[in-house]
């Protein structure tokens, strides 16, 4: 018995050591491909001339925006997934982008986003918060949150409402401004400058960081929320926080780069079928997969169709739309 | 040591408990037995602070509802009656669930983390189970590795609310006696909410009898475990037989 358990571990541990090696290849392999490839072609540009130290610069910022959103939306997917007990919840389908995004285009309307950067994620995370609670307390109306089908209609039935206010916001702001928004909503990781790159980007490392600490936690509340208590998680003050964290690192993403949908879903998928929900291995790779799974869409967007860039909401809404439908006839089944 | 004083719980209009009056000493091993619906799962959740109820309800000495959740976990440790079978864990990372108190923010387990759970794997004959997915066990399997977390925590309280009904008679007498041998060796208090009258029969020394919600019977298994006491409690005829060698009453129902 003891032998078979210390084969046991060896086997794990070096598959282990050759999946993080596997890892670090792919995830240098992206980063390559994904600053040589444009609209363009391929290879890197020129960086003795102007143009093309410029365009280096461009493809460097899109590929920290691509790394940053991916992990805040595949993180926040996992840990709302978790804390919710719902395995098709993920921040688009939720209507938590669809609020975020309406905070966002408020800011953008008003013209003071050029003015004060920071007024982006805090509009967007405002809408956001209030939109999270006012579906949840729905949910929980209609017969209780845990059931996948009364967050998801609620989640739904929300993110048309917010939509339509975005038209109207949309409707009444100028053509500078109409166009702005329109680009910014279909979800596209040129961001514009490293100083909104930062805004965005720490508040999303720094929520990374608090989700990883709070890992055992959320391994408890894979047993539900009653037996997470018993194993010693203050369940009143831990979920809305971490339902309050996923939500802030969804308004920066979003502030970031607009709408993009299904990332929170696939990735902490495909990782949890693969290599189970323990929390302090789950988190950390969502992260990295899903910053990865994101550059690599938005390669794939600015290089398929030259010179057309299709925008990577649109590539992920057209991978993860048919892998949604797919999780859900699964459930049912 | 729990102290219970009169503890009330309605849900909505209806009354599940009533005047509940009760203290458990360090070191006991007492049943909560009696008919669906008489509010055993009910109090025990009461106990371990994830119901509120009017009343007053203490442990060593102290509000369990305003315990830190940390303290609160190192000293009651809970075994529900059922584990999901989807839960997406391994068998020992579920285990080391029982330490998620103790547990660093950042890093891998202590070595004394590992150790407890080493420790409750092996008791709880669930060593084999370590690297299998919860959901290639079965039932009975689960309930074993629910049972090797309440070992792991190290806690001076155990409540299990039917933590046994889904094991078999082999498993069932070996958790028992595992859980006799915590309570003689360590001192650690027990409380389960108990369906099987024989097996609360042999293995308890105190026994609490509850009917709609009131607290009708507080005794050792001999006084409680009687034809009269029975009917009343269950609404059926019951023929009860002494066991010779401490082995019980066995109840049979007519």
């Amino acid at each position: 018995m003891l032998g078979d358990d210390f084969m046991q571990r060896k086997i794990m541990m070096t598959r282990k050591r050759y999946l993080l090696l596997a890892a670090a290849l792919i995830f240098v392999a992206v980063l390559a491909l994904s600053l040589m490839l444009g609209s363009t072609g391929f290879g890197l540009p020129d960086i003795r001339t102007g143009t093309g130290r410029a365009l280096l610069d461009l493809r460097a910022s899109r590929i920290a925006a691509g790394l940053l959103v991916g992990a805040a939306l595949s993180v926040a997917g996992c840990v709302l997934q978790t804390v919710l007990r719902n395995p098709l919840a993920e921040p688009y389908i939720l209507g938590v982008s669809s609020g975020a995004s309406v905070g966002t285009a408020i800011v953008m309307a008003s013209g003071l986003a050029a003015l004060y950067p920071l007024l982006l994620p805090l509009g967007s995370f405002t809408v956001a918060i209030i939109t999270v609670v006012l579906i949840i307390s729905i949910a929980q109306r209609a017969g209780g949150s845990h059931m996948p089908q009364n967050l998801i209609l609620t989640g739904v039935v929300t993110g048309s409402v917010l939509s339509s206010v975005l038209m109207l916001i949309i409707t009444f702001a100028g053509t500078h401004t109409v166009r702005s928004i329109t680009w910014w909503l279909l979800g596209n990781l040129q961001c514009g400058s490293w100083e909104m790159l930062a805004i965005c980007g720490v508040p999303i490392m720094l929520s990374i960081l608090y989700l990883t600490a709070q890992a055992n936690k959320l391994n408890a509340l894979l047993l539900g929320h009653e037996n997470a208590h018993n194993l010693g998680v203050n369940t009143a003050l831990t979920i809305p926080l971490l339902i309050s964290v996923a939500t802030l690192m969804t308004a920066c993403a979003v502030a970031l780069s607009g709408i993009i949908g299904f990332a929170g879903l696939i990735v902490p998928h495909i990782l949890r079928r693969r290599f189970g929900s323990n929390h302090c291995f789950l988190l950390p790779g969502s992260a990295l997969a899903g910053g990865l799974f994101l550059l690599l869409c938005d390669t794939l967007g600015r290089s398929c169709l030259p010179p057309h860039e299709i925008p990577v909401g649109v590539i992920t809404a057209l991978s993860g739309g048919p892998f949604f439908l797919y999780l859900l006839t699964r459930k049912q089944q | 040591m729990i102290e219970l004083r009169n503890i009330e719980k309605s849900y909505g209009e209806k009354k599940v408990l009533s005047q509940i009056s009760l203290t458990i000493r360090q070191g006991e091993m007492a049943a909560l037995i009696g008919a669906n619906g008489a509010g055993k799962s009910t109090l025990l959740k009461i106990i371990s602070g994830a119901l509120p109820a009017q009343g007053k309800a203490l442990i060593q000495g102290r509000k369990i509802r305003s315990m830190a959740a940390a303290r609160r976990a190192g000293i009651i440790a809970v075994v529900p009656q059922e584990i999901p079978s989807t839960t997406p864990l391994r068998g020992y990372e579920f285990v080391m669930l029982g330490r998620t108190h103790r547990l660093p923010r950042f890093g891998a387990p202590g070595a004394a983390d590992r150790e407890a759970v080493e420790r409750a794997m092996a008791s709880t004959g669930t060593a084999a189970f370590k690297h299998r997915f919860l959901s290639d066990m079965s039932g009975g399997e689960r309930q074993r590795l629910a049972v090797a977390i309440a070992f792991a925590a190290e806690p001076r309280i155990i409540l299990l609310d039917e933590a046994t009904s889904h094991l078999d008679l082999n498993h069932r007498v070996e958790i028992m006696q595992l859980l006799r041998a915590m309570n003689r060796d360590q001192g650690v208090t027990i409380l389960m909410a108990v369906h099987d009258l024989m097996l609360a029969s042999r293995f308890f020394d105190r026994l609490i009898l509850l009917q709609e919600g009131k607290i009708i019977q507080d005794a050792a298994p001999q006084a409680v475990l009687t034809e009269d006491i029975l009917a009343g409690a269950y609404g059926c005829r019951i023929r009860t037989i002494q066991l010779p060698d401490e082995l019980g009453t066995c109840v049979v129902p007519i």
